[in-house]
């Protein structure tokens, strides 16, 4: 498990890093936090040629507060959000989120950036930006372009990011007033990769009506799944066993998850089935709390 | 406290003393295979087969060769022109076993590498030498193979069909050994019992998973004709036999050592086709040769276990007393069995466990199919017939409505019918009986860490009142531990008068060295520090038999006190002669020999070491030989009998299948704990494993013989944060069959977990009627079953309305 022979470029700023990558284009990689290339590269599963490295970008690493929203820069470790204040008061679901991401030594490599451009199907990041309708900002020696969560993942480990691109922020909308979140996750152990995750939030009225609600999936689809359906069967409602249960078989009939050695299509339905009913719960009775 | 030097009233027997291994690996100053550099050293990557089972043809290695950096290359025909086989018997039983045990053993030999045939994935096909593994596997990705593909046969089932292709031509069958035995009237019991069961058991496949994987390093000096190769092995004078034997040179020629060694849990302990491959190519190439297993090659090649289907029929009374058992098993060999039919030996003594039952017949087969082979794991043949045994158990208690602890009281051999013989062979030949214990009392103790049989019941009822599932796990087993053959060890007392022990035992972080420590300490009367042991190097005792199957405190404890006696008995009447006493006046004491009753009258052991040596003005009677030194061998009569109880309180959250263990415990009796700190984190290591085993870890094949899971990404290790509660229990009943009264408990904890696990789950879903006969206890089954149920309830009471 040694990775095949490849050439190492350190760019110190992303201008010197979009112009290597546009040089270098379709063989080359960027490594973030390298928790999934790396294991990849050992395999002889991904062989890039040339592989730049992002580590030694200082300016690609900040959470900063841009009143509508919060921006965070791609190279921020998962460690650094989970420790945020402007984290977890303005996006607290990104907080949620972060805290079910892995252990801690991988939180502590790992970045933010990394797991939204790898994509993977069952992470956390990717299902959340997609429920907050977060924006993603790819530069390029073309310019640069802000995409929507909705526009950008495109499928298993796949997103709209152009070979010439590279991912140097996430913006995130702040969570409304009298708004509440949960994200919620199954895994066989903890800290693997969900079976089924909701990130879930909603904001209510001053009668607790579901005035706004977010709802995405991750582990049960080729990327991660926003529940639209699920969102409009509970939108405008208050929060009744029945909404709740009509939301839970609405969210197992939205996604068509693939069974694999850790668990059946069958039983990744069920769960996020499951999943949905306990993250909607949390996240309205937290809202009804902050009130 | 340890640097009193007349610290011996007592001992360190049964002191929790401090490893002395763990000051070098804490500071990072551990030696492990991976960490040995040598000048000029190449490094070794193996091709290894993507089908389960195909012909091999013509193999091309010359591009791989023409890479920068590649000094060797070979396909299976270049190696088997040179290299014989691997004996298929590194272990054979002895003549008392086959003539008590029905057997028909055909073991195929294991190629190094094979040149016509791959029989599972991850089976070399060639191997290549370059100056860093990096180019090696560059050079691999450079062979031209052509292979045919054969029928794969997945699984043992497929492998018993009447066309299946064969595994092995040559033996005309796919099965390795059939084995056979009975007690008391076998199956005939059956007719005359008013209950009867049948159920199937299926125990998956796993493996040991040592945090360090295999590895082999080997170095030849021309100029003496000798070989020192560093292998991650528990069997070292195993690795220098078999070296011996391929490469046709004497053993003594051969040194084998394993440095440090991060775990092996048995799948070390046998000799693989790398062990001699390495050695043989530095030879051959005259530069030293490094081999480390990577974590995939180790998933795919190292040793799998388990993996065993029973069908079991139980007779039982109204009561739930246990009249005769009965079963039919496969062990899914793989495509090779390095270990022979061990582990179904094992399977068939272990079965009926701690319980009296008068009637027994067994039958097993030991198949070939086109799976990585099989080998001993932690617990060896006993968690696997435990989940079957300790699973019927439950179930008989359910059919007749009684507790499950209740059914296992009725049944246990009480403690004043020790020592019980049981009535079958055990594998090392000799009758089994076991030696002592007290069986009942360990439940009982078990029970009571979890509040007592009966608040469980209270707190289990109030769960179900309130839509809540809370179940209770039991699991008994016994144990034979401290198995033959011998064990040896080397004793020397040098001029120093400090005591130089050696043993043939090769420990993987059991803490051997401190143990044999606190033994030889207490044998001579010294401060433990003046005591030093080596371990797992053939140059240090010639024959040894290595550190696998619970063995080594029992064993080598044994070898290190006759060796001592031996020694002991030449120095007193030395130090006779230089006090001018009888030797019947003196006695050992303050790391010498003293007059009895004279405090003045001493002399210490370097005293009597420099009066033995040979020479002018030595100080030994008319007769006496020179030298303190001793080598010597100790054969057990026979197997003590460890035991344990395992119990666990676990929660079933019914919505997801998700099970949470409140608390699990073990009453544990190993005999008399030389180390109770390293016994109870042995017995701790080993109920973490066998958790894993019962929830977590699977090699899963698919149908064409593909190992899905050949990652840490797919085989799911418990972490830290995996581990529930765990309490650990002693009991310490000695062991009457050797002096210090130890038994063995390397693999204790591993066994129970899997039935304890399954059994808590369908005595939680009691109400569901449900029955979990097989691993991993999978929660998706576990959700299936509430959700069927609430299914059938919602139909019943549609129809109803």
């Amino acid at each position: 498990m040694k990775p095949a022979s490849f050439s190492y470029l350190l760019p110190k700023t992303v201008p010197e890093a979009v112009k290597m990558i546009a040089e270098h284009s379709g063989d080359a990689r960027f490594i973030a936090g390298g928790q999934s290339l790396v294991p990849m590269m050992n395999f002889r599963l991904a062989r890039p040629s040339v592989l730049i490295d992002l580590n030694r970008i200082p300016d690609l690493s900040y959470i900063k507060d841009r009143g509508d929203y919060i921006a965070v820069g791609a190279m921020t470790r998962e460690r650094m959000i989970e420790n945020s204040d402007i984290v977890r008061d303005m996006c607290p679901l990104v907080h949620d989120a972060t805290l079910n991401i892995a252990h801690l030594p991988i939180r502590s490599r790992g970045t933010i950036g990394g797991s939204i451009s790898n994509a993977d199907p069952a992470a956390e990041y990717p299902a959340t930006m997609l429920a907050l309708d977060a924006f993603m900002v790819a530069k390029s020696e073309r310019g640069e372009r802000e995409i929507g969560a909705a526009d950008f993942f495109d499928g298993v480990l796949s997103t709209s990011l152009e070979a010439d691109e590279i991912l140097t922020e996430v913006r995130i909308p702040k969570a409304p007033a009298n708004s509440g979140s949960a994200f919620i996750e199954i895994s066989r152990r903890q800290g693997d990769y969900a079976l089924a995750g909701i990130a879930a939030q909603v904001t209510l009225d001053d009668d607790e009506n579901i005035i706004g609600i977010q709802l995405a999936a991750c582990g049960v689809g080729p990327g991660p799944v926003r529940l639209n359906q699920v969102e409009d069967g509970v939108r405008g409602t208050t929060l009744t066993a029945e909404i709740l249960s009509n939301a839970k078989e609405a969210a197992t009939a939205a996604v068509d998850p693939e069974g694999d050695v850790h668990a059946t299509a069958a039983y990744r339905r069920k769960l996020t089935g499951v999943m949905t009913e306990r993250a909607l719960r949390k996240a309205v009775l937290r809202a009804v709390g902050k009130k | 406290m340890l640097d009193e030097p007349l610290r011996q009233s007592g001992g360190y027997i049964g002191q929790s003393v401090p490893r002395r291994e763990d000051r070098n690996l804490l500071l990072g100053k551990g030696q492990f295979v991976a960490d040995i550099q040598l000048p000029g050293m190449l490094h070794v990557a193996f091709a290894r087969s993507p089908l389960a089972h195909a012909t091999i043809g013509t193999v091309d290695v010359d591009s791989a060769l023409a890479i920068n950096g590649v000094h060797f290359a070979a396909s299976g025909s270049d190696v088997c022109a040179e290299l014989p086989p691997i004996n298929g018997m590194q272990v054979v039983t002895p003549q008392g076993w086959r003539d008590r045990v029905d057997t028909d053993i055909l073991i195929p030999d294991q190629p190094l590498v094979p040149e016509d045939r791959v029989r599972y994935v991850g089976e070399a096909y060639a191997m290549v030498a370059a100056d860093s593994r990096y180019i090696a596997e560059d050079a691999l990705e450079q062979i031209e193979v052509e292979f045919e593909p054969l029928p794969p046969l997945p699984d043992a089932e497929s492998a018993l069909k009447d066309d299946a292709v064969l595994v092995h031509e040559q033996l005309g069958r796919n099965v390795a050994a059939l084995l056979h035995t009975r007690k008391g009237d076998g199956a005939d019991a059956m007719e005359s019992c008013p209950h009867r069961l049948s159920r199937r058991f299926v125990h998956h496949r796993y493996a040991a998973m040592p945090m360090e994987t295999r590895g082999v390093v080997a170095e030849y000096d021309g100029r003496t004709d000798t070989l020192t190769v560093w292998s991650s092995t528990q069997v070292v004078h195993w690795v220098r036999r078999e070296i011996s034997t391929a490469l046709e040179m004497p053993e003594e020629r051969i040194r084998c050592v394993a440095p440090d060694v991060g775990g092996g849990f048995g799948g070390k302990g046998h000799v693989y086709p790398e062990d001699i491959l390495v050695a043989w190519l530095a030879k051959k190439l005259r530069r030293p040769i490094k081999w480390v297993e990577d974590r995939h090659e180790h998933i795919l090649n190292a040793a799998h276990s388990r993996d065993n289907i029973y069908d079991v029929e139980i007779g039982f009374d109204d009561r739930g007393k246990i009249h005769v058992v009965t079963s039919s098993f496969i062990v899914d060999s793989g495509a090779y069995t390095p270990v022979g039919a061990g582990i179904a030996g094992n399977s068939i003594a272990h079965m009926l466990g701690p319980y009296d039952i008068p009637h027994y017949e067994t039958d097993c087969k030991v198949v070939l199919t086109n799976r990585t082979p099989n080998a001993p794991y932690r617990g060896a043949g006993r968690p696997e017939v435990g989940f079957a045994m300790e699973r019927a158990v439950d179930i008989v208690a359910n059919h007749l409505d009684l507790d499950p602890a209740v059914v296992r009281f009725r049944n246990m051999i009480p403690p004043e019918a020790m020592p019980y013989d049981v009535g079958l062979t055990y594998r090392d030949g000799v009758p089994m009986v076991y030696d002592s214990g007290d069986y009942p009392e360990a439940l009982r103790r078990a029970l009571d860490a979890l509040g007592g049989l009966e608040v469980i019941r209270k707190r289990q009822k109030d769960a179900w009142a309130n839509g809540k599932y809370l179940g209770l796990g039991l699991g008994c087993y016994v144990e034979g531990t401290g198995v033959g053959p011998f064990e040896g060890a080397t004793i020397k007392i040098d001029s120093t008068g400090k005591i130089m022990v050696a043993t043939g035992a090769c420990p993987q972080g059991q803490g051997h060295e401190t143990v044999f420590a606190q033994f030889a300490a207490d044998m001579w009367h010294v401060p433990i520090e003046d005591v030093y042991v080596t371990v797992a190097d053939t140059a240090d005792i010639t024959l040894g038999y290595g550190t696998i199957a619970s063995r080594s405190t029992v064993t080598a404890s044994g070898a290190i006190k006759i060796a001592s006696d031996k020694i002991q008995e030449k120095a007193l009447t030395i130090a006779a002669n230089m006090l001018e006493v009888g030797e019947a006046d003196l006695e050992m004491r303050d790391a010498g020999v003293g007059v009895v009753g004279i405090p003045d009258m001493h002399v210490t052991w370097r005293e009597i070491a420099c009066a033995a040596k040979p020479g002018w003005d030595n100080q030994r009677p008319i007769g006496v030989d020179a030298g303190l030194e001793a080598t010597s061998y100790y054969e057990p009569p026979t197997v003590t009998w460890a035991y344990a109880a395992n119990a666990a309180l676990v929660w079933i959250d019914t919505d997801t299948g998700k099970l949470e263990i409140e608390k699990y415990v073990e009453v544990h009796d190993a005999g008399v704990l030389v180390n109770p700190g390293l016994a109870d984190g042995q017995v701790k290591g080993g109920l973490v494993q066998g958790l894993g085993g019962a929830l977590l870890e699977e090699l899963a094949y698919d149908e064409q013989g593909q190992l899905l899971t050949g990652s840490f990404a797919d085989y799911l290790m418990p972490t830290a944060s995996d581990v529930p509660p765990i309490e650990v229990l002693h009991m310490e009943t000695p062991s009457p069959l050797n002096v210090f009264g130890v038994k063995g408990l390397g693999e204790g904890g591993a066994i129970a977990p899997p039935v304890v696990i399954a059994n808590a789950v369908c005595d939680a879903l009691r109400p569901f009627k449900a029955e979990l006969n097989s691993t991993p206890v999978r929660w998706q089954d576990i959700a299936a079953i509430t959700e069927n149920a609430d299914r059938q309830q919602n139909m019943r009471a549609d129809q109803e309305a």
